[in-house]
């Protein structure tokens, strides 16, 4: 059950292009004038402390939120309502306990639903527990599905609130892996918010650091794939992208260590 | 020979295992009890008459035609009740529970009259609509409805709405919406309803049957306390218990069928 049987060949990723985006709740504002190119096929990282406002821009990305000023082009196109360009994989895996693992692969899907969702288990190596209900998975295995079903239709721009922020270091290593070499496979555009900028610089063609609402560093990663986590350009990286986040408090930090 | 004597019991602790019979030890003990007391005299036939004198007046009945016919109607007041009250209570369970405006105009009202007691409509419902099956049914279309009401809303409203959000976006119509995750995640809760609303159904069919009734077991009952037929009215109240039980497992073969993955399950 090749794909290239079942489905056309895979166009490009989406080309996301975010201009003067604002967004409040009430007096609060959460984003301020946030301005983004990402090009088709790119893995963009947004990280940031909790509450800077990074699962905001994806939910206003996801259509699942509205503006209050700016706006998102996709292609060129203003977004209007919800982005049906897009997927969304969530921090919870958001499973419909009352159906079967293949049967919530294949959700919303109207032809081929059952052929396409076992292709798509099969990406995420989890086609032998097609008939299983989701409460026997494991949280990775959960995960696992909720990424095949993002997958299932072959989205030109996946969008990734948190999906491993749950998982246990060994599961979320897996994920990452599948992540990107399932991104490397589909070519599709990647928009990933995480707290944890070891899994940014790891994945991301660029980094988003997000601080009060605006964007304070855009990071280009230019390390080989597959990176290394443990080489010492990986960890330059990493330090520097954690210092512009933590801002005085990890140098003041370290000198104290050094000094005392 | 050891073999097939060990196979024969394992086969037949199988058949009877100690959990299968502990719950029936109790209510036989005491049907063996009483027995050995109406025999003795010590418990009057006019107070409790013997277990066997209960089972010579099911046979006496049922060879009249009697219990047949008496059981055929409650059965088909309880169900005709039970499918409009279950019905009415589904829909406005299900509107209310998706539509806001609709929750704003009905809820409140539904509520007050919910805290009436339904049985305490019976001089209304004589009024309305005289002494006929038509009162009853109506006084178990009351029963019946608000439990099926309350829960479905209750499950409408308590569904995860990130679940629904993941739905929207990942572009279910409003229809398939509900069909694929309202209607399945309130399942659990209507059941839950059905289970009480069937329970409410045999009571406010007992109460409408033993008044001015002609026919039903209520009525069975209320003609042999005339007569002094003690044996009767026991078997009466014992086809209530029965009839309820049975309903109790309708529902639970429901769950078995509608609910294959939910926790309750698998236990």
């Amino acid at each position: 059950m090749s794909r290239k049987t079942t489905t056309v060949a895979h166009a490009a990723g989406t080309q996301l292009s975010i201009r003067n985006l604002s967004k409040s709740f009430g007096t609060a504002q959460v984003l301020r004038d946030i301005d983004l190119e990402v090009v088709p096929g790119e893995f963009v990282a947004i990280v940031g402390r909790s509450g800077c406002g990074k699962s905001t821009l994806l939910r206003l990305l996801a259509g699942l939120e509205t503006p209050t000023q700016g706006e998102v082009l996709l292609d060129g196109h203003p977004l209007r309502g919800f982005n049906s360009d897009a997927r969304v994989m969530f921090q919870d895996s958001r499973l419909l306990p009352w159906r079967r693992v293949l049967d919530n692969v294949a959700l919303g899907l109207k032809r081929n639903g059952k052929e396409h969702g076992l292709w798509a288990l099969q990406q995420v190596g989890l086609a032998s527990r097609s008939q299983d209900w989701t409460t026997a998975l494991s949280g990775g295995q959960r995960q696992r599905v909720a990424l095949a079903r993002a997958l299932v239709t072959q989205p030109r721009l996946l969008l990734l609130d948190e999906p491993m922020s749950a998982l246990d270091a060994l599961t979320r290593i897996e994920m990452q892996q599948l992540i990107e070499r399932l991104w490397q496979e589909q070519n599709f555009t990647a928009v990933l918010v995480t707290h944890d900028v070891e899994e940014a610089v790891y994945l991301a063609d660029r980094v988003i650091v997000i601080e009060n609402g605006s964007i304070l560093v855009n990071q280009e990663i230019s390390l080989p794939r597959p990176r290394n986590a443990g080489s010492a350009a990986f960890a330059e990286l990493k330090t520097k992208v954690l210092e512009r986040i933590l801002g005085d408090r990890l140098r003041t930090g370290r000198e104290a260590a050094i000094a005392s | 020979m050891q073999l097939t004597h060990q196979k024969s019991w394992s086969s037949w602790t199988r058949w009877l295992s100690w959990e299968q019979i502990a719950p029936w030890l109790v209510p036989f003990g005491l049907i063996v009890v009483w027995q050995i007391l109406a025999q003795a005299g010590i418990i009057t036939t006019r107070i409790l008459p013997a277990p066997t004198q209960i089972v010579e007046a099911a046979i006496r009945l049922l060879q009249s035609g009697e219990l047949v016919r008496n059981v055929g109607i409650s059965l088909w007041r309880a169900m005709i009740g039970f499918i409009i009250g279950g019905g009415i209570g589904l829909a406005l369970g299900v509107l209310n529970g998706i539509n806001v405006t609709a929750e704003r105009l009905l809820d409140s009202s539904l509520q007050m009259i919910r805290n009436i007691p339904h049985l305490a409509m019976i001089p209304l419902v004589i009024l309305w609509f005289g002494i006929g099956d038509q009162a009853r049914i109506f006084l178990v279309v009351l029963g019946v409805f608000f439990p099926i009401y309350i829960n479905t809303f209750h499950g409408i409203r308590s569904i995860d709405p990130n679940l629904i959000e993941m739905g929207r976006v990942y572009g279910l119509s409003r229809r398939k919406l509900f069909w694929q995750i309202i209607l399945p995640g309130a399942l659990p809760n209507v059941l839950v309803g059905l289970r009480y609303a069937l329970g409410l159904m045999w009571l406010t069919l007992i109460v409408a049957e033993t008044i001015a009734a002609n026919s039903g077991i209520g009525y069975m009952a209320m003609n042999a306390r005339e007569f002094m037929q003690t044996d009767v009215v026991v078997l009466s109240i014992l086809l209530y218990a029965l009839l309820g039980k049975l309903a109790d497992v309708a529902v639970r073969i429901l769950e078995r069928w509608w609910l294959p993955w939910h926790p309750s399950q698998h236990g």
